[in-house]
């Protein structure tokens, strides 16, 4: 009996430390916000900066300076939010992807997906110029492609089995294929449509605005809901088919639904902000070595380190070279190459 | 009481016969021994009672229920069953990976009913000093262990198991076997288990069934099936069978070698 109360007592330890990396993350991501929103020209405080949210937010209660509370809201504040969504998206989209196919390496990046979205927004633009409203097109073609090769690679993963070995391939094989699709798409188009796709790939959050933040917000939060409340069947599925159909998940249609999911959520962030590496792969790793595997605190809390990562990037690449901004894709890729690497080492020590 | 009972059982894999007309039932407080070489479809055989895999032609029932009727969570509550492979390399621990058995009844949130459930597989396995390692930090037997208290706490009548035993010693081997005899003679469970260990099924298991190219040889309790003719015709070995200690036990003898001693 002693025992089993100490075992129960490890567990509710065990819940405790994630409630606190949660909160801990809350705090920190305040903080990024605050700093994410100073940062700039036009000098005033993080202090003034946090006074110009609530200002705007209760106008009644809290004043501020009226050219902080108008830089901070036309400018600034929509940019860093998108930062924040942008990057929980991508670390929640990778989370459910190594989940349900087993494999530490499996990221809407590494998995073509993103390539494919680029693909996508390419034909839109270089063969979608001139549309009305071409921006929308942008958006659906890329949401399209990326969605593609995600069942693309199910297919094919399924055809041969799901393994590691597989989805590294298929997902590479395909990476190529659109990035080739992607190059020649460059190479037929005008020096205006080029330069267009090669900035969408670069992966940034400077063309957000208030309308792009909602619609992607919105998709977040119709769908990471869902996800944190399947999480047992996340759970079960990253055991393996076999476990998770033992455990009662209908195997089949579930990991079509989560793949589903994590492409929707991939795309309609990457199709407003080009390819951002990384995240995907880097903050649910990060996540699981702090906190474990339980699907009900790792989505939330790989989201919050997603997007601390993100702002944080978003942050450093709109300082080191200011006023010139460093698109935030080339920052996170400087940041997570060597984290990848030193992840590839361990593993091979262990 | 036949808690499952298989009737006339078929599966192919496209063109290739894997099992033909298999019957059998198991009943409340016995241990069914699964035997027979490689590839003689034992792993199709569970798959196929589980429901995993939908058989060509016959019917599982389980509880008096057509176990196609039934939805995955409600199997799930009535029939567990640990795969072969020692599961997958989480970053998840040995709690939470028992606690996922407990899957067919969570809402979201763990109640202090699973929480205890969980301890108590843990101390029945003697994993209780492990709770909080890392189950992919485990050594194959410490990982074998917890699929089977995971199949323990998901509370069913029935277990199905796949060679519970092929990464552990022999302590530790009459150890699991130990739990499962327990679990069907004192609690009425049903256990079926696929076994390559000859001497461990006829040690543990009520009766055994030997299956040989997807049909059963022979059915019954281990006096009557481990017989040196049927390790002939099955496994294509000269053995002699010891009836004299409190199992029937398996001794495998080379190749000529009964002929020139008698």
């Amino acid at each position: 009996m002693e025992k089993s109360i100490t075992l129960r007592e490890g567990y509710s330890r065990l819940r405790k430390t994630r409630t606190v990396f949660i909160s801990g993350l809350l705090i920190l991501l305040v903080i990024l916000i605050g700093v994410g929103v100073t940062l700039g020209s036009a000098g005033f405080t993080v202090g003034e900066s946090y006074l110009a949210i609530l200002a705007g937010l209760f106008p009644g209660t809290f004043t501020a300076p009226e050219m902080a509370e108008v830089i901070v809201w036309d400018y600034r504040l929509h940019r860093v939010l998108f930062a924040v969504v942008a990057g929980f998206g991508l670390a929640v989209a990778g989370v459910v992807m190594q989940g349900i196919l087993r494999n530490p390496l499996a990221s809407p990046f590494t998995l073509g997906i993103s390539s494919a979205a680029a693909t996508g927004a390419s034909v839109a633009i270089v063969l979608g110029a001139g549309l009305v409203d071409s921006e929308y097109l942008i958006i659906a073609n890329a949401f399209l492609f990326a969605l593609l090769a995600s069942v693309a690679i199910y297919g094919m993963a399924r055809y041969r089995g799901v393994s590691s070995e597989t989805m590294i391939l298929a997902g590479i094989a395909l990476m190529y294929l659109f990035s080739a699709v992607t190059s020649l798409l460059q190479y037929i188009g005008t020096a205006e449509e080029l330069q267009a796709v090669v900035f969408w790939m670069f992966g940034s959050v400077g063309k957000s605005t208030w309308p792009k933040l909602g619609l992607v917000t919105l998709v977040l939060a119709c769908t990471i809901p869902y996800l944190i409340y399947r999480a047992w069947d996340l759970n079960a599925l990253a055991e393996g088919d076999e476990v998770a159909a033992g455990l009662g998940v209908p195997v089949e249609r579930s990991m079509m639904i989560f793949m589903v999911v994590a492409s929707l959520i991939t795309a309609v962030i990457i199709c407003f902000t080009g390819t951002i590496g990384f995240i995907g792969l880097v903050a649910p790793h990060i996540t699981r070595m702090a906190i474990g595997a339980d699907h009900r605190t790792l989505i939330p809390a790989a989201g919050l380190v997603g997007a601390a990562l993100l702002l944080a990037a978003d942050s450093i690449g709109r300082s080191v070279l200011a006023p010139q901004v460093l698109p935030v894709g080339i920052v996170t890729a400087f940041l997570g190459v060597p984290f990848f690497i030193y992840l590839f080492m361990h593993r091979r020590n262990a | 009481m036949a808690l499952l009972s298989i009737e006339d059982l078929s599966f192919a894999y496209r063109s290739h016969t894997v099992l033909s007309g298999v019957s059998f039932v198991v009943n409340a407080g016995e241990v069914l021994g699964l035997v027979g070489p490689n590839g003689c479809g034992k792993t199709t055989l569970i798959k196929c009672v589980d429901g995993m895999l939908s058989p060509e032609e016959g019917r599982v029932t389980l509880g008096g229920r057509d176990l196609r009727t039934m939805h995955r969570r409600e199997v799930a509550r009535e029939m567990a069953y640990v795969p072969q492979s020692a599961g997958n390399q989480t970053a998840s621990t040995v709690f939470e990976t028992v606690l996922m058995g407990r899957r067919p009844y969570l809402n979201w949130t763990v109640s202090p009913e699973d929480e205890e459930r969980v301890a108590a597989a843990l101390d029945l396995l003697d994993l209780g000093g492990l709770a909080f390692r890392k189950v992919a930090e485990l050594s194959g037997g410490e990982r074998q262990r917890v699929m089977i208290a995971r199949a323990l706490v998901q509370e069913t009548g029935v277990i199905l198991l796949d060679e519970p035993t092929s990464n552990l010693d022999i302590r530790h081997q009459m150890a699991v076997m130990e739990v499962l005899h327990g679990l069907a003679e004192e609690k009425g469970f049903a256990v079926v288990i696929a076994l390559h260990d000859l001497n461990l099924a006829a040690t543990y298991c009520h009766r055994l069934l030997v299956l040989a190219d997807g049909s059963i040889y022979s059915y019954g309790v281990p006096e009557e099936v481990l017989t040196p003719e049927m390790l002939g015709n099955v496994y294509g070995i000269e053995a002699v069978v010891k009836q004299d200690l409190p199992a029937p036990y398996v001794v495998p003898v080379r190749p000529g070698q009964l002929q020139e001693e008698g």
